[in-house]
């Protein structure tokens, strides 16, 4: 089973962003690369996604470069197509406009999390587009997951690669509004990048003083912080070829490790962020935000 | 311009029918379409009764069957696709990859219409759908702008249908999970956002107060109008400010974007409530119909009939109406 390391969803600057894809060199089997929430962010130009993804790649790092997942402006429908031009890297498709130049070249690609993928015919139907790994959707149970990849093979599909969205803030929400403009009450389109003071998002808490959620610009994310570590196993089991692990600010060094030793069977735990603050309801078919796992963070093997 | 409209019951369809409807929408009584709720929508039998009502009136009948096909259901929704198609439903409005397929291999003559679900928003986006599916029409997720709008129309020949009225999804359609989030279930999976089960009111010294899944979604004061509670018109606390940090209770309204929308070629406006009771449903149908009947041929300032938009406004939530991302400035 692989490590991937998901797109940065947030907006850092150029440094911190080329500081991060440096710690983790040489650390993970594969890197996606690129803007998938606000096409306003160009902290790296199209050109210098490629650039870097080039010299990971060099290194011998599967390179994949990832898409943005709402699609508005002409602009950004041209930024996805310069991606999927690029000639040598693979590009993870996060929309339609997407999926559509992929399949119209015939190019092969990962489908995102964000293409709504809950059955086997339907996988089938993106993998007759082009697709040779998905994303399940964040709300996708384990049992479901099985339960599609059981579809897919009864209904003839080859096998295809599939990535979990292991570790991290999910992804719940996308809107034409930027809610960090909001806040700021800044109008979208002179919002003066005010989702880059949050590096890790602005936290919305309920007025019972519970922290529920985060604004990351027009993105929405739960503020609990995913982490399927004890759920390593029975993805093995099921075929599961990689677990994404979304970046964050810091201590990726330490997810990393802990996935390493999860994988490899060995007792694995995850402090970071404190247990409190995980949730892996999604994969036990229940409320997101919930946490099952009798020892939050810690992989079956360890109990 | 097509006047869509939207029916959770016969009696509604009658009262769309009855007020002018071009076409009615309707979904069957389980999780395969997008309004899932208890005492909603209609048996095959009560399906095809509407589509003859319907269809001896000139008017057209679309099926919604466009919540996504979940592991282990194919059955259930396939039986969808394949009632819709029985009935002699006009088109099935559908989001899922799989769904979208077997329709077009199964039922050829069938109309096949992209659900706001599948948020497609580019031409190359519809394109796909067109290519791969024969999909004639899409719904546009609300996401954009008024003139991406009429950009994207110039782009595609994929006809467009837009939503004029009703209740504003303030998250683009189907790539929203935050209904599952709090409660496990989600419009994609079983057709509801905030499942009525998962609702808890309760009344406290601090005021009425509004649970999704055990969380707080909102407080009322005694005479505040409360509203159901979706996390995204909710009220939270963002840096120690207490807002409405997504959306407020609000509709959408677009009366004076018609002209717009017509002179693009927006083939159809869709009035969004399948939820309303038969009484909204006919009012809001008679004031549309009106409202696209006397759309000006001609370029220049336009202002709808101001007695209609208070009308609309009466059966907005919070009594506030917005154009929503059609305008920029909201977004």
């Amino acid at each position: 089973m692989k490590i991937a390391i998901g797109p940065i969803l947030y907006h850092w600057p150029a440094a911190d962003i080329r500081r991060f894809y440096d710690g983790l060199r040489g650390r993970v089997d594969t890197f996606y690369l690129g803007e998938t929430v606000c096409g306003r962010r160009r902290e790296l130009r199209p050109e210098e996604w490629i650039g870097l993804g080039r010299e990971l790649a060099e290194e011998g790092h599967e390179v994949v470069l990832s898409t943005l997942s709402l699609v508005e402006a002409r602009s950004e429908a041209s930024v996805v197509r310069r991606l999927c031009d690029n000639g040598e890297l693979r590009v993870e498709a996060n929309d339609f406009t997407a999926v559509s130049e992929l399949e119209r070249r015939g190019l092969p690609f990962v489908a995102g999390p964000t293409l709504n993928l809950y059955s086997g015919r339907a996988l089938r139907a993106m993998q007759r587009a082009g697709a040779v790994r998905w994303v399940p959707p964040m709300e996708l149970p384990g049992d479901s997951l099985r339960g599609v990849l059981g579809e897919l093979t009864e209904l003839g599909g080859e096998a295809m690669e599939t990535e979990v969205f292991a570790y991290g803030r999910q992804p719940l929400a996308f809107s034409a509004r930027c809610f960090s403009a909001r806040h700021y009450d800044r109008p979208k389109d002179d919002c003066g990048f005010v989702c880059g003071h949050h590096p890790e998002g602005l936290p919305v808490t309920t007025r019972a003083g519970e922290p529920f959620l985060v604004i990351n610009g027009i993105q929405t994310q739960s503020w609990g912080c995913a982490n399927l570590l004890p759920a390593i196993p029975d993805m093995q089991q099921m075929g599961v070829s990689a677990v994404r692990l979304s970046p964050r600010p810091g201590a990726m060094d330490q997810v990393v490790a802990a996935f390493r030793s999860a994988i490899a069977g060995e007792p694995a735990t995850l402090h970071e962020p404190e247990p409190g603050q995980q949730c892996d309801g999604y994969w036990w078919g229940e409320a997101g935000h919930t946490r099952k796992a009798p020892e939050p963070g810690m992989a079956e093997a360890d109990r | 311009m097509e006047l869509l409209c939207p029916a959770g019951n016969l009696t509604a369809l009658r009262a769309a029918v009855d007020n002018g409807a071009d076409t009615v929408y309707i979904g069957f009584r389980d999780a395969t379409n997008a309004r899932h709720f208890p005492g909603l929508n209609f048996t095959p039998e009560q399906a095809a009764r509407g589509v003859e009502h319907a269809h001896q009136r000139g008017v057209r009948v679309l099926v919604a069957v466009n919540s996504y096909v979940q592991a282990g259901g194919w059955a259930q929704w396939q039986r969808s696709i394949d009632e819709a198609a029985r009935i002699g439903a006009d088109a099935v409005i559908v989001a899922d990859l799989g769904l979208l397929e077997y329709t077009a291999e199964q039922w050829p003559d069938l109309g096949l219409h992209l659900s706001v679900q599948a948020s497609a928003t580019t031409p190359e986006a519809l394109d796909f759908y067109k290519r791969c599916y024969g999909v004639s029409r899409a719904v546009l997720p609300r996401v954009l702008s008024i003139q991406q709008v009429e950009a994207l129309a110039g782009d595609t020949d994929v006809e467009l249908e837009v939503f004029g009225f009703g209740s504003l999804c303030v998250m683009a359609e189907g790539r929203c999970l935050l209904s599952s989030y709090a409660t496990g279930e989600s419009p994609n999976t079983v057709g509801a956002c905030s499942p009525a089960w998962a609702v808890q009111w309760q009344e406290t010294p601090q005021g009425r107060e509004a649970r999704l899944g055990g969380l707080l979604i909102d407080r009322f004061a005694p005479d505040e109008p409360a509203g159901y509670p979706t996390i995204c018109k909710g009220r939270y606390d963002v840096e120690g400010a207490l807002e409405h940090a997504f959306e407020s209770p609000t509709s959408l309204e677009t009366a004076e974007l018609l002209p717009r929308l017509k002179r693009a070629g927006i083939h159809a406006v869709k009035i969004e409530g399948r939820q309303r009771s038969p009484a909204y449903v006919g009012k809001v149908t008679r004031i549309w119909r009106q409202l696209i009947d006397r759309i000006p041929e001609a370029e220049g300032d336009y202002t709808p009939d101001p007695a209609q938009v208070a009308a609309l406004r009466e059966f907005s939530e919070g009594a506030t109406t917005t154009l929503g991302p059609y305008e920029r400035n909201w977004q």
